[in-house]
């Protein structure tokens, strides 16, 4: 199935969960990351239990903070 | 590595900077990757101004609406997201401690604006890698 992750369309196995994506794509310090699941922010808790469909739109989102101290 | 920003984004984000001051600015940097002489170049296109969330002298947090609202943008500009930046009202030009253990995406160039010297700003680039290396990215004004 197609699953378009950071505007880029991939190829993916049927069934993988947020999760699972998470960890194909290598995302870096991943229980940073806010994940969007087409415009929709998805809840931690979905990772390991939500399937992505065909034609889903991913984004990881990185925390951007800081402080001057 | 060399990044590269037009003076006109310089000059306007120093001009936010100093009217949102003592908080925090923050924002984000589309543009391109290229090979110029054998050296990666990062051509920042589009400076954006986000919201600093904390409203804060201290800390800036962008909220992650904002931040796909503009990473799409910049998509559709052709853009890719390069990095962000984030002033330090009153003190240096270099990530703090803080910083860098919130740099938590090491492909990204963070950039750091210092009004300490209100007459003369100081921006740079950096490096931040395992959120606690840090080095010094070559920064390049374009007019």
């Amino acid at each position: 199935m197609k699953i378009t992750v950071a505007g880029v369309a991939k190829e993916y196995e049927e069934g993988i969960t947020i999760a699972k994506l998470i960890e194909l794509e290598n995302v870096e310090t991943p229980e940073y990351v806010t994940v969007s699941l087409n415009d929709e922010f998805a809840l931690k808790d979905e990772y390991a239990v939500k399937e992505l469909k065909d034609g889903d739109s991913v984004e990881f989102l990185y925390f951007m903070g800081g402080g001057a101290r | 590595m060399i990044v590269k920003i037009k003076r006109e984004d310089y000059d306007r984000i120093v001009a936010h900077a100093k009217q949102v001051a003592p908080e925090e600015a923050c924002g984000l940097l589309g543009g391109v990757e290229y090979t110029e002489d054998g050296l990666l170049v990062r051509e920042i296109r589009d400076v954006r101004i986000l919201e600093n969330s904390e409203h804060a002298e201290e800390h800036f947090t962008m909220t992650p609406q904002e931040q796909l609202k503009v990473i799409k943008e910049f998509r559709t500009e052709g853009l890719t997201l390069l990095g962000s930046w984030h002033s330090h009202p009153v003190s240096p030009s270099r990530p703090s401690e803080e910083d860098k253990r919130l740099s938590f995406d090491s492909r990204l160039s963070y950039l750091i604006l210092s009004l300490m010297d209100e007459e003369h700003p100081k921006l740079r680039a950096f490096h931040v890698e395992d959120r606690s290396k840090v080095s010094v990215e070559a920064l390049e004004f374009i007019d």
